[in-house]
């Protein structure tokens, strides 16, 4: 029986001790670590399951899915079992819309609007592959390798016409295996990296090395690729997409010679970078990385923000892949432990080492999948606000005027207004007005990013009242 | 009146402070008067509250100091704007239309407008239902009728400032953009304002600072107890168009309006905390579903309709909710025109006429004894 002197509906709301945005490697990793040591942890995410992009749909597959996808994406399961196994709140189906500076965090789930209150916040919203701005690029017809993935992770769902993938990176050779083993048909790989350039990588050496594992397994998607006899096409430049209403061709030069290809479906893809909206809308301190070409958030040791009680981990922190993620949770985790004082002061040390060992391949990877100043800085007909239709030209054409920042091509012309809110174009619009001011894009700075952070109707918006 | 020579650089007629509708309204006019004028602005032209807002274009509802003032804008200045600066700013006349959703809400619609004819205003009239569902067609069955002021419009805040900035440095005005005033001084009939850029000299000041204007004021002896606040608006994912003009509610907060492109953006009055020194306010959403409930009670169809952006713009705001146009009570030589308190877009190309003639001729045509810097001034 209750007592009547204390109404169970007045009864004051839980504030948690920590509450996880995102159930990827990082999330759950984070989560784990946190509720290990006695926190009180909720772990959010948008998925109807935990995994995030890199783990989707991991506890739902079959083995002919195992098969496709591959070991290291089966290593996720273990990490889910944790999960399971711990205990922990999970809100799945959760997509955050604002966190207010006090921390709250404001939860669409549902249908409906939900305040949590916390002591400590760890945002591992991981990453989101970065624009790739040719003429052509928002033809019916194209897509990101990134989305055919997930297609593929959800719902097995693979193209039923040949496809043509054109990029660089990593992700872009695992789904071309992955393709493969799933009999989808590959017309072309058109590779955009400059090719390696030995001078430069015998100075990465020492990363070449320690990072072996990585390399060998990019060597062997690379093998996987050539040996099934695709056509595969090195130091492909002047890339465009053809077609009216959707796409008929794609054109372009490898090492020097004129190319066209006639297909109905493209998938682009060149690296991935942090995704920064949610840290942005904090106003957190966030630095150019001059050599992954994206913005970074400022961290300390821990991971923690500008911001006090405020922590990233995972790609969202920078680009360092699955594990790398999976290491800064725990270490995120541990250091929000610390802060409010559960268990002994752990300090870290053994999850830093064992980063720094895994990231060691990064300079390598970075000079050897850096994506091409034509494919980031496009020429002046290109598309690069998809939202408004905005121009390259057009931006170009406002920093002649007066504009200094990307906040101000939004007063000129609506760029970064639309449906996306700048999630497409940001990196492109603050990297045009560098070039164009001639200013480092550190100066330039980034789109202010407001609420809210995920669609969100009027109804559930008055729902919250 | 003639210009001062000095060996400093920065030597004009009139130093005005503030690069936001205001201030470059007012430099456009002082430097049309014949004056020299210099604009120092902290940031960039139009980066808070002047390019940020709504763009209401609206007489409606006015407080009955303003009107006068509202009504010479509209019809000396919005409706010939491309003539005056070369631009239209986007303007629209689409009519601004308040609503009343209950025979409470006609009893008060009616009553103010007899009160405004009264005083020999026509500007605002009491539309019955049938007339309502005629200027709205998709509105809600329960509204009884509304005020409308048909040459009420709207306009693209950021247009208008970027016109009057372009058609006041045709003018001569000099902008200095990335100079924040540190402080305004008054020596032997020279206004000083020192910025990181240099100092200013000038015999005139025009304090248009907005939300950091009680500062400058307060150097001087102007206190006033003006406030620094965010203001609220949202907008939504395009939409099939349903709505002409702008919406108001009569027992509610609620701005509302449709632009060309299908997005509607949605305010009224909704204020956040500012922290005026770090120049920036969070947005606070936790006051915003009330407007969206409103919303969708007028518009039943828009329930679905995802919100694309919630914004805010640093604006003053004054405690009876009427400007400062002033010349100040302490100093010589000095203009203040501040603390719009969320409805100064509209007033802003009358604003210059006005401080151009406290300038030129120490006295404004139009009635302005309601915006003494002075009034809160205790005895």
């Amino acid at each position: 029986m209750s007592n009547p002197a204390i109404p169970l509906n007045d009864a004051p709301s839980q504030v948690r001790d920590l509450v996880v945005i995102g159930a990827g490697p990082a999330g759950m990793a984070a989560a784990l670590a946190a509720k290990r040591r006695g926190l009180d942890v909720l772990l959010l995410d948008e998925q109807p399951k935990v995994g995030g992009q890199i783990y989707r749909s991991i506890t739902e597959t079959d083995a002919q899915r195992e098969r496709i996808l591959g070991a290291d994406y089966v290593y996720g399961k273990s990490l889910a079992e944790q999960i399971r196994a711990s205990g922990l709140a999970h809100w799945a189906g959760a997509s955050v819309w604002q966190i207010d500076p006090d921390k709250t965090v404001h939860v669409l789930r549902n249908d409906r609007t939900t305040r949590i209150e916390t002591k400590s916040l760890v945002i591992a919203t991981g990453a989101m592959e970065r624009p790739f701005p040719v003429p052509g690029w928002t033809l019916p017809g194209v897509m990101t390798a990134g989305a055919g993935q997930i297609l593929l992770k959800n719902a097995a769902v693979v193209p039923q016409v040949p496809v043509v993938l054109a990029g660089c990176g990593p992700l872009l050779y695992l789904l071309a295996a992955q393709y493969l083993r799933a009999g989808v048909e590959i017309r072309a790989v058109l590779d955009t990296s400059a090719g390696t350039d030995w001078r430069l990588a015998i100075s990465h050496a020492t990363s070449l090395l320690a990072g072996w594992g990585y390399v060998r397994k990019g060597l062997g998607l690379l093998r996987e690729i050539k040996s099934a006899g695709i056509p595969f096409f090195k130091d492909v430049g002047g890339l465009r997409i053809d077609g009216e209403d959707a796409v008929r061709q794609v054109s372009f030069s490898s090492a020097g010679r004129a190319q066209q290809i006639d297909c109905e479906l493209v998938m682009l893809h060149q690296g991935v970078v942090p995704n920064t909206q949610v840290s942005w809308s904090l106003r957190a301190e966030h630095q150019w990385d001059d050599e992954q070409l994206c913005w970074v958030p400022v961290l300390d040791s821990w991971g923690q923000t500008s911001l006090p009680g405020i922590y990233i981990a995972g790609d969202g922190a920078g680009i360092g892949g699955a594990l790398v993620a999976e290491m800064q949770g725990a270490l995120a985790g541990i250091g929000v432990a610390n802060s409010l004082g559960f268990g002994a002061s752990e300090d870290g040390a053994q999850q830093r080492a064992q980063i720094a060992q895994h990231l060691r391949i990064r300079p390598f990877l970075n000079q050897q999948y850096r994506p091409k100043d034509e494919f980031r800085i496009p020429a002046d007909d290109v598309v690069v606000c998809r939202c408004e239709e905005v121009t390259a030209g057009a931006i170009r054409e406002q920093v002649q005027l007066g504009c200094v920042g990307p906040n101000q091509t939004k007063s000129f012309s609506r760029c970064g207004m639309g449906p996306c809110q700048g999630r497409q174009c940001g990196l492109t619009v603050t990297e045009i007005i560098a070039k164009e001011a001639k200013l480092p894009p550190q100066d330039v700075g980034y789109y202010r990013i407001r609420p809210p952070l995920k669609s969100l109707s009027l109804a559930q918006l008055a729902a919250g009242v | 009146m003639a210009g001062i020579a000095s060996p400093a650089s920065g030597s004009s007629d009139v130093l005005v402070i503030g690069g936001g509708l205001q201030g470059l309204s007012s430099a456009f006019q002082l430097a049309k008067a014949g004056l020299s004028v210099r604009l120092l602005e902290a940031e960039y032209c139009g980066r808070h509250a002047s390019g940020v807002n709504a763009g209401g274009v609206r007489t409606l509802g006015r407080h009955v100091a303003e009107i006068p003032l509202a009504l010479a804008a509209r019809e000396q200045l919005w409706h010939g704007l491309a003539d005056i600066i070369g631009s239209d700013g986007g303007f629209v006349p689409s009519g601004h239309l308040q609503v009343a959703e209950s025979e409470a809400d006609e009893i008060k619609a009616k009553a103010r407008v007899a009160m405004l004819n009264g005083l020999g205003f026509f500007h605002e009239q009491w539309v019955d239902q049938q007339q309502v569902r005629e200027l709205v067609p998709s509105i809600s069955p329960h509204v009884v009728g509304g005020i409308w002021a048909d040459r009420d419009g709207y306009a693209l805040p950021y247009k208008v400032a970027t016109a009057y900035r372009l058609a006041a440095e045709k003018l001569g005005v000099q902008i200095v953009e990335q100079a924040p005033v540190l402080r305004v001084d008054h020596q032997s009939g020279m206004w000083q304002a020192s910025t990181a850029q240099g100092v200013f000299h000038a015999p005139w000041l025009v304090n248009t600072a907005g939300a950091w204007a009680a500062d400058f004021a307060a150097q001087v002896g102007d206190t006033v107890p003006m406030v620094a606040g965010g203001l609220m608006l949202m907008v939504t994912q395009r939409v099939a168009p349903f709505v002409k003009p702008v919406l108001g509610a009569m027992g509610r907060p609620l701005s509302f309006k449709q632009f060309d492109n299908g997005t509607v953006v949605i305010g009224g009055g909704l204020r956040c905390e500012a922290d005026a020194s770090q120049r920036h306010a969070m947005v606070d959403l936790n006051r915003m579903p009330k407007s969206a409930q409103t919303v969708i009670d007028l518009f039943p169809h828009l329930r679905d309709v995802s919100i694309a952006r919630a914004w805010t713009g640093i604006e003053g705001f004054m405690p009876d909710e009427i400007p400062v146009i002033s010349p100040s009570a302490r100093a010589d030589n000095l203009v203040h025109a501040f603390g719009f308190s969320a409805h100064g877009f509209e007033l802003s190309p009358i604003t210059g006429c006005i401080v151009a003639e406290l300038v030129t001729q120490g006295t404004s045509s139009l009635p302005i004894s309601a915006f003494r810097v002075d009034r809160f001034a205790t005895a």
